[in-house]
């Protein structure tokens, strides 16, 4: 049986990046000849991916004004980084930067973040070998009840933000997980855990819903 | 492969990120594990519920875009100048393009290594296989009897072999039986079916002996090909269908030709 070679080569990772600084310092944004065609270049390659940037914000932050904040620093951060983009995928950059901007800069500044995790011992259910989740006619029943939105979004919502994100990349962004790793600076092997957790939380969450 | 080994690659195979081999052996897995069967459906019902209900579909609110054109415009507009923004914090300029880079050049590779059981022998046989293929393709010499009716397929196979092939139907999943032909494999002649899947042409392989003991799987040239071993007969299915198709078409054929 071929065993599945997972190879890695991190780069500098953003968050390892010195992200205090000389407070002192005049920020002066890079000099430029021409700043209109730099915006026209960033509305080119970014304002498709705003929609993406947004919806990707408002599930990490999970309110919408929160949301906006995080995008509209984002997308200053990705202007003022724009030399360094070398025309690769434009939707991945920006969701990496609206990633970082979120954790580096909306919670340090903006205020508790108020991470739900779920019960430990749901969490501690999650090991690969330990317990199936619940049979998929049981699932299917919790889905067609009528508030099957609101269980779901509250699903969602609940998973501790490292899962949140690799679902939501994956299953409402529809990227790969080379994709997701690099946008969340992870191994590909990390993205497959989690995501293989995400789901395990969110169908015994459902679940336990329907139980209850 | 069991239960415990499964289920740690059940989410890549449901993301069809799993390499081939995996997933053939996930596929066959699968046919006789109702409990990694829930498990898929499951998350496929999930994967459904998500994307019709979670809030996200929504359309980013009115006038975003404006407003962070806004915020650009405010910030290139005097460059040099402290600004009083109360978003900003200094010093991000610094490590951004650190931070893009690092996404920019994340090269990661996955790369799926593909073992022999015993290299040398499989690896000839796949090479022969290959070779049969591409012959049957550039010499147009595909099809010696012309049919979709398996029990055509099989007394002409068997008339002119020592030995009576499966002729599996494999409608049901998508690949049509267009005929068959003899060839020539690991020094005697082998029986070769062809399936069609809308425009393509799947090889399969067929004869008596050999036993692969797993699956193999192969690429050359734009070609997949996996071969398995069942009752006594030794199976290459080769094609320029993708990987996951072929993956399909093998184990459909795996479970029709020897229920």
């Amino acid at each position: 049986m071929a065993q599945v070679r997972i190879v890695f080569p991190r780069g500098p990772a953003p968050e390892t990046a010195p992200a205090t600084a000389p407070s002192r310092r005049e920020e002066t944004l890079p000099l430029v000849r021409d700043q209109h065609s730099r915006a026209r270049r960033f509305e080119q390659i970014f304002t498709p991916h705003l929609d993406a940037a947004y919806h990707f914000a408002r599930w990490l932050t999970r309110d919408e004004r929160n949301a906006e904040d995080v995008v509209q620093e984002a997308c200053l951060r990705a202007f003022k980084s724009l030399d360094g983009f070398q025309g690769d995928t434009a939707r991945a950059w920006l969701l990496a930067i609206v990633r970082n901007t979120y954790y580096t800069w909306f919670r340090r500044n903006k205020a508790a973040d108020a991470s739900v995790p779920l019960d430990d011992d749901t969490l501690a259910a999650g090991d690969a070998s330990a317990t199936l989740e619940s049979p998929v006619g049981s699932i299917d029943r919790v889905l067609q009840q009528r508030d099957a939105r609101r269980l779901v979004n509250a699903a969602l919502e609940r998973l501790p933000e490292e899962f949140r994100e690799v679902i939501v990349l994956r299953e409402l962004e529809d990227l790969s997980y080379k994709e997701i790793a690099a946008i969340a600076s992870i191994p590909i092997g990390t993205v497959m855990s989690r995501l293989a957790r995400a789901r395990k939380l969110m169908l015994q969450h459902l679940q336990h819903t329907r139980e209850s | 492969m069991d239960c415990t080994e499964a289920r740690t690659r059940l989410d890549a195979y449901f993301d069809q990120e799993l390499d081939l081999p995996n997933a053939v052996a996930i596929d066959q897995h699968l046919v006789s594990c109702p409990d990694c069967r829930a498990s898929l459906a499951a998350r496929s019902a999930l994967r459904s519920s998500i994307r019709e209900h979670a809030d996200y579909r929504r359309d980013a609110p009115e006038g975003l875009a404006e407003r962070v054109r806004a915020r650009l415009g405010s910030a290139t507009a005097a460059p040099g100048r402290k600004s009083g923004s109360r978003w900003r914090l200094p010093s991000l300029a610094q490590w951004l393009p650190a931070g893009a880079a690092a996404v920019v050049a994340a090269g990661i590779s996955w790369t799926a290594a593909i073992q022999y059981a015993s290299p040398s022998a499989e690896q000839v046989i796949a090479e022969q296989v290959f070779r049969g293929h591409a012959r049957s393709i550039v010499t147009s010499h595909l099809i010696e009897v012309a049919s979709s009716d398996q029990h055509s397929v099989k007394p002409w196979l068997s008339s002119k072999l020592d030995f009576s092939p499966p002729v599996p139907d494999l409608s049901a999943a998508g690949f049509e039986l267009a005929g068959g032909r003899l060839d020539y494999m690991d020094n005697r002649p082998v029986a070769a079916l062809v399936y069609r899947s809308r425009q393509h042409v799947i090889n399969l392989f067929v004869w008596p002996g050999g036993n692969l003991g797993g699956q193999h799987v192969a690429s050359k040239n734009g070609y997949n090909a996996v071969g398995w071993s069942r009752s006594g007969m030794t199976f290459w299915a080769i094609s320029d269908i993708n990987a996951a198709e072929l993956r399909t078409f093998a184990a459909a054929c795996a479970n029709a030709a020897y229920p």
